[in-house]
């Protein structure tokens, strides 16, 4: 929309924040959503919503793994085989098979992230056993012909050749090398260009065949199709994968290096930086409540701390915020802001006060109050369309917390105690710790807080 | 950031593909909208849909960054930041937190012909929600200091979108060079020198001439009865007088086109070698009939998306390119834009790709679509319809977009009828009549020749 319009604030579109923040149910709504567990004849699980307002049904799916599981000098080759899945599959070669789903007006959409590869399938009810055959074909026997193959690299190459020259994306590159040396979680997700040059088709094939398989996927369907029918759809879909997986093992690791203050000079107007230390694990029974400090601190858009006194008090950025990103085997408490290159000094400067007071003293009573008004009246904003209702079922099931959760979830907010708070936030907040990547004019090196 | 360019097109393209319903499956799907008129003129539409228990409220005014004086670039959308500041009710930044407190989120945004402040609230807030948008309408307070401040954000705002990106500066440099004589011609955020100067004043000045019920639209999508949102409004935005000097100068016109223009950049930030193609085109509020719905047509055949023929010729066989895209975007007042984009493959000039894309360009110009391509095109359309329904947002979205840039909500859900009615022969016309170079603007965006040098 920036064409169009331009928006009064934008809000980070983080899976992490988005998959912790929407499972909230308005109690007693008349409305309220009933979750299926639907299990294949063939033994294949997944989450239904019925919703027969709309022809259409929205499936999501994942399998646990991303571009953690990539090789480790072929960084890359998870996101790579996601741009592949609709570059021809079986007998059907690339060009016939986009023509084909068009036809169908099948969407399917695969993308990676550091532990997960999640796909979006979307069919009309009518043409749903042809787009499913074609969606079976993809998972199962993906062509990743020579010629498809180069034309993607080029379009891989290119993406990242432009992210080198992207601030933001260079403060966050560099905040990951940073954390993590020498392990997965460092790598770019994209890969480099060294690395995708070397990215064949067996290299692909070989991933899909380790990390496509039916005892490390999740699938979430919401829409027009009853159990029924959805049970023999997900034998057909997901039948053709193995049994089981072959994930490499991943070793746990806390964000590394802190305190560091790393400038990286680019001649730019605006600087960028990227700030960040340790996070909480999602299995932490603390969990809930470094949700609800980092909602208050960073996390709430104009409710939050950060944006009160970096942008509304100081006028110093259009963008602050800070958000919890837990990891598989790692968990990050990350933030970010951008200003004009003689800001940034005043500007960390505010970010690491204000985290200061808050793990010496926590938050107010208001403050807690308001964030558990937010968080449990707005879970319903995260169910109005199925795409958002399945992302939020298959986010439940990636991080394993029930079927449940969703009816759970308020009251553990409401649980949430302020002397919880002031313990997690002492807990959680590390200011002298934090590893900040600077993109911007100023000095070369990195120096040392 | 590749993206950058091509995302605002795709997304102009999606509202107009969902205007409404095509086929008896998608008319079937289709909510409908309820309008009504309150006393003091101001607009009322409201689309039911009772899956969830929320609703989407938004209002949509009238006005936007190119009804702005001249030299006063950027007060349009520095009004709107101002907007959250307070009210002689509400203390500042108030708003947004009364808002969160009562489970909603809320935002606001501003275009070249609107300006829109939306919110998402259980169904049971929205009196609440629109109590304060009324309070807002008419009851705006603002503080020197705080205007100060805001301005500081705009300024940072503008930095992060257009002064830090040089994909941006570049299709912001375009829209200038398309537009010689429309207000069109300067940015939506405004010019930096310009926005440095806006003042406490000039936002008030913007305020009280354009913000009334009478030259808004309220839209309530979700969970609610019409009769019961109407009742709403009237004890709401009802009460306010209607102010008879929101009346819109008259914008400026362009001149004929004489000859295209180009804008070539160099910039060490740039990745690939990346081109852009810009064409003046009709908006659907102006076309003749049928025309906006061809060159949506005539866009998707040529360029939109891998099946496309521009992305087959230019991508797949002649491995000119490595991405490939294009659209018409046709929601606005006075004027549409057909744009192309493409990134060049590695060691591939952009004079190549550029004389690549214009013999794709003059084929479809000479020879127009074949009848499969048009109904595959159309059948996108469709598709694109039906997914689109599923959500409030977008459902509210489609209405406000098109009522707010001069169409009827018959227009708007008569837009698959018109679309049927396509031809090939009417593709093939708008083809010869708007890929005009005359009329086009070419953006070339690649690093320096020696890149050492720069960075």
């Amino acid at each position: 929309m920036i064409t169009l319009s331009i928006a009064r604030t934008l809000r980070p579109a983080l899976a992490a924040l988005a998959l912790t923040s929407a499972v909230f149910l308005t109690s007693g709504s008349a409305n309220a959503m009933k979750i299926q567990s639907v299990k294949s004849p063939g033994g294949i699980e997944a989450w239904l919503v019925e919703e027969h307002g709309l022809p259409l049904m929205t499936m999501q799916f994942g399998f646990m793994g991303g571009s953690s599981q990539d090789p480790a000098d072929k960084s890359g080759v998870a996101n790579y085989i996601t741009a592949m899945m609709d570059e021809g599959a079986g007998d059907i070669r690339s060009a016939d098979f986009q023509e084909q789903l068009e036809e169908l007006a099948a969407k399917m959409r695969f993308e990676t992230g550091r532990d997960t590869l999640t796909g979006t399938f979307q069919t009309l009810t009518g043409n749903r056993e042809k787009a499913g055959d074609l969606l079976a074909l993809a998972l199962a026997k993906p062509r990743f012909d020579g010629d498809a193959m180069d034309r993607i690299r080029g379009q891989l190459q290119a993406t990242i050749q432009f992210d080198a020259k992207d601030p933001d994306k260079i403060a966050e590159q560099a905040w990951f090398e940073t954390a993590y040396p020498k392990h997965p979680y460092g790598n770019a997700v994209h890969g480099t260009t060294a690395s995708t040059t070397t990215i064949s088709g067996k290299d692909l094939e070989a991933y899909r065949a380790r990390v496509f398989a039916r005892d490390n996927l999740k699938v979430a369907v919401v829409g027009d199709i009853d159990a029924k029918t959805l049970g023999a759809f997900l034998d057909k879909a997901f039948g053709g994968l193995a049994a089981k997986a072959q994930l490499n093992p991943v070793a746990a690791l806390d964000p590394q290096g802190g305190p560091a203050q790393k400038q990286i000079v680019m001649d730019i107007p605006q600087s960028v930086a990227q700030f960040g230390q340790i996070g909480m694990k999602r299995k932490d029974p603390d969990f809930i409540a470094a949700y609800i400090l980092n909602y208050i601190m960073g996390g709430g858009g104009f409710a939050s701390r950060l944006m009160d006194e970096v942008r509304e008090k100081r006028g110093l950025a259009y963008s602050v915020y800070s958000y919890i990103q837990p990891l598989q085997q790692s968990s990050i408490y990350m933030g970010g802001v951008a200003t004009k290159t003689d800001g940034m000094d005043k500007s960390l400067e505010v970010i690491r006060a204000e985290l200061t007071k808050m793990a010496k003293d926590g938050p107010t009573d208001e403050e807690l109050a308001d964030a558990k008004q937010y968080l449990t009246g707005s879970y319903a904003l995260n169910f109005t369309s199925s795409g958002s209702i399945a992302g939020q079922l298959l986010g439940i099931q990636m991080q394993d917390l029930g079927i449940d959760y969703i009816e759970t979830r308020n009251s553990r907010v409401e649980a949430v105690t302020m002397a919880d708070m002031r313990r997690v936030a002492k807990k959680l907040l590390h200011p002298d710790q934090l590893i900040v990547t600077v993109v911007g004019k100023g000095k070369p090196g990195v120096a040392q807080n | 950031m590749r993206h950058i360019r091509s995302l605002p097109l795709l997304a102009a393209l999606t509202l107009m593909t969902v205007q409404a319903p095509l086929s008896t499956l998608a008319h079937a799907a289709a909510p409908r909208a309820v309008e009504y008129k309150l006393d003091n003129g101001m607009m009322v539409v409201v689309i039911p849909d009772h899956r969830a228990p929320v609703v989407q409220h938004m209002v949509w005014y009238r006005v936007g960054a190119s009804d702005e004086v001249r030299g006063k670039s950027g007060i349009a959308h520095f009004l709107e930041h101002l907007m959250f500041k307070g009210t002689e009710k509400l203390g500042p930044g108030q708003f947004s937190k009364i808002i969160a407190r009562n489970g909603g989120q809320d935002n606001a945004f501003t275009g070249n012909d609107s300006t829109t402040y939306f919110q998402s609230v259980a169904k049971d807030r929205l009196p609440l929600v629109m109590d304060m948008e009324a309070d807002r309408m008419a009851n705006l307070k603002l503080d020197v200091k705080q205007v100060e401040t805001e301005r500081s954000v705009i300024l940072e705002e503008r930095r992060s979108r257009v002064e830090n990106d040089p994909g941006s500066q570049l299709d912001e440099q375009m829209r200038a060079a398309m537009y010689q004589n429309h207000p069109y011609h300067t940015p939506i955020i405004g010019w930096f020198h310009e926005m440095q100067k806006l003042t406490r004043e000039d936002a008030f000045v913007f305020y009280r001439r354009y913000y009334a019920p009478n030259n808004a639209i309220l839209v309530v999508a979700g969970d609610v009865e019409p009769e019961d949102v109407l009742k709403l409004a009237k004890s709401t935005y009802g009460k306010l007088p209607a102010n008879p000097a929101t009346l819109r100068a008259e914008r400026p016109t362009e001149p004929p086109a004489v000859v295209g223009r180009r804008i070539q950049m160099q910039d060490a930030r740039a990745g690939q070698p990346t081109l852009v193609r810009h064409y003046l085109a009709p908006c659907y509020a102006k076309a003749a009939p049928r025309e906006a719905e061809a060159l949506d047509l005539l866009l998707k055949v040529l360029a939109g998306g891998s099946t496309s023929r521009m992305y087959k010729a230019l991508v797949v066989d002649q491995k000119v390119a490595t991405s490939l895209d294009g659209g018409y975007s046709g929601e606005a007042l006075d004027s549409g834009r057909i744009a192309l984009f493409g990134v060049a493959a590695d060691g591939v000039k952009l004079s190549d790709l550029e004389t690549a894309m214009d013999k794709v360009i003059g084929d479809v110009v000479a020879k127009g679509v074949t009848a499969k391509e048009l109904e595959l095109a159309r059948n996108q359309y469709i598709a694109s319809y039906v997914y689109e329904s599923d959500g409030i947002g977008a459902l509210a979205r489609r209405y406000g977009w098109g009522l707010v840039n001069g169409q009827s909500i018959n227009d708007i859900e008569d837009w698959p009828n018109r679309l049927k009615s396509v031809t090939a022969e009417d593709v093939k016309m708008v083809a010869e009549k708007y890929l005009n170079s005359k009329a086009s603007v070419t953006g070339w965006l690649e690093p320096p020749a020696d890149p050492a040098k720069k960075s």
